[in-house]
């Protein structure tokens, strides 16, 4: 077992200048052969390698990942964690990884910060302020909380939107999420990390899968740079590199990489209390504990694996902020990155079994996934385990783009991250 | 910011175009003897490769035009555009 974190250790590791912390994870050599390989250790990989060993009982398992943990999107992302979605598949499946947050903490014995401020969607315009009342209508129907609030209460929310009346998007009303707010991405990541370790999950990383073994039509394993690794189930979870490892697998998926920026203002003192998203430009923001304001907005103009965004997506989003938050301009961006986002049609994730034997997918989150890492790797560890849909995950198959039957939040909610 | 050469009307910074998907992608027919499986490869299933792919793009704010760009995923160089009539030298596909 991991040592327990508490104030006590705290104290006790300050005394000796924080030197004698012990290593969160080992970093073992990779066993020839697995119950499961889980390819990719951002947050979805880490979470379905935890809950197949808490879950299931299958602790034979290994995580592994080409760089290191959370080094993906799940290092790079802006943290917002909602369930307010539309659809009923969607409300049951991100609702789960909420509610799987509002555990979390206790449950891996590691604080995620989980911060449950609020997430307000502004409206600008009549036809928005019926698509929201529509919207929260669906998240009542799906049992999840929401609630319309009037201008006069957005303003005591938040003081510093533009209500001039010559702005050019008025806030004419907005939805709040009051369960919804923000997380701390690196925690995640290595919190679960920890807690697969401790049951035994081998986590590698600096390995990179290179390759599928077969035999006959099945995968029963992958070549890495540290040499194969075998394994009856292989579990993929490379968001923005699913296409590539399909490739490699023989198959192809409905998927476009493309990046996704974020920026970071430097520190102020505290602006902000809740999440503020922007139906009309797009634009998103909170703050952060460290009184930087953590913004972002759309995805980059073409498909990219480069982890870097380019001008005209920073400068829209940027200004989308500014006519929300004239007072932001004098701020001096701190920070700018992006990840590689798993972009799929209908803007829902794919949990299924790939199109070859012995390999699953979980993939397709686009720019949605961190709040869904719980309940995305909860759902993924079900159908590794027992080879069934978790009843909260059903929908989120490969064949519905035959089918026809698309969760499409893209177009029902419009809102992403 | 990508700088892309119209082959129309010469090199334009990248906000005056749209990225139209990848090509070739080749709509089946006639519908009514398009498979389900089939309709849903063209629509929605893609290569999104890691490297150089050929693409569509529209100079929108400019001749309105559609044409053919050979550029990397991963540095967004850009090898060759050429309209939608040429034929790409096998080298650069
Ligand atoms: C800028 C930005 C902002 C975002 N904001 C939000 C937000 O506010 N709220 C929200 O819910 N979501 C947000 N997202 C989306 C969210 O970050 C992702 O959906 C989520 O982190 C995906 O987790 P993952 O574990 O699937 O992928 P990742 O964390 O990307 O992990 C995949 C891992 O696979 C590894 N890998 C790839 N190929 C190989 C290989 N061949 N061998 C071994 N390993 C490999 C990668 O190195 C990577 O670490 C945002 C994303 C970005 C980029
Ligand atoms: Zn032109």
């Amino acid at each position: 077992m991991p040592v327990r974190l508490s104030a006590f250790s705290l104290v006790r590791n300050a005394l000796s200048s924080h030197e004698r912390w012990p290593q969160l994870w080992r970093s073992p050599e990779p066993r020839r052969r697995y119950d499961v390989i889980v390819i990719g250790g951002g947050g979805h990989g880490l979470a379905t390698a935890y809950y197949l060993a808490k879950e299931h009982g299958i602790g034979n398992v290994a995580v592994i990942e080409k760089g290191w943990l959370g080094g993906g999107n799940t290092g790079r992302n802006t943290t917002v964690v909602r369930s307010n979605y539309f659809y009923p598949e969607s409300a049951r499946l991100y609702d789960l990884s909420l509610r799987l947050y509002e555990g979390l903490s206790r449950d891996i014995g590691f604080n995620i910060m989980l911060s449950q401020r609020g997430v307000l969607t502004l409206a600008h315009n009549s036809h928005q302020l019926e698509m929201l009342a529509r919207w929260l209508n669906a998240m009542h129907l799906n049992g999840i909380d929401g609630e319309l609030l009037e201008p006069s209460r957005i303003r005591e929310w938040v003081p510093l939107l533009n209500d001039s009346p010559t702005a050019r998007y008025p806030v004419k009303g907005a939805v709040l999420q009051r369960r919804g707010g923000v997380a701390r991405h690196d925690a995640v990541a290595w919190g679960y990390a920890r807690a697969a370790d401790a049951l035994g999950v081998d986590i590698i990383q600096n390995c990179e899968v290179v390759g599928f073994l077969r035999e006959g039509d099945r995968i029963v394993g992958v070549e890495t740079s540290r040499g194969e690794l075998r394994a009856p189930k292989v579990a993929l979870a490379v968001a923005g590199h699913s296409s590539v490892l399909a490739a490699k697998a023989g198959f192809r998926l409905p998927v476009t990489s493309y990046a996704l920026q974020a920026f970071v203002t430097e520190p102020v003192k505290p602006v902000l209390s809740c999440v503020v998203v922007s139906m009309s430009t797009g634009a998103y923001v909170s703050q952060s504990d460290k009184g930087e304001l953590v913004t972002g907005g759309a995805l980059d103009l073409y498909p990219s694996y480069a982890q870097r965004g380019n001008l005209p997506t920073l400068q829209g989003a940027v200004a989308g902020l500014l006519e929300l938050f004239p007072c932001f301009s004098r701020l001096r961006m701190l920070r700018q990155w992006a990840g590689i986002v798993d972009v799929v049609h209908d803007s829902s994730p794919i949990i299924d079994e790939a199109p070859v034997k012995g390999l699953y997918l979980n993939c397709g989150w686009g720019t949605g996934g961190f709040k869904a890492i719980p309940g995305g790797g909860f759902a993924f560890a079900h159908l590794l385990a027992t080879g069934r849909h978790h009843p909260a995950a059903e929908g989120f198959t490969l064949n519905r783009f035959t089918r026809g039957a698309m969760i499409d939040e893209g177009a029902a909610a419009g809102i992403s991250h | 910011m990508l700088q892309i050469t119209c082959p129309c009307c010469g090199p334009r910074d990248e906000p005056e175009f749209r990225w139209g998907g990848e090509v070739p992608l080749v709509r089946p027919g006639p519908p009514e003897q398009v498979s389900d499986e089939a309709w849903a490869e063209y629509l929605f299933t893609r290569d999104n490769p890691k490297g150089f792919v050929r693409e569509r793009w529209l100079h929108a704010l400019g001749c309105r035009q559609w044409f053919v760009v050979v550029r990397s995923t991963v540095t967004h160089e850009i090898r060759a555009t050429t309209r939608l009539t040429d034929t790409l030298p096998e080298a650069l596909t």
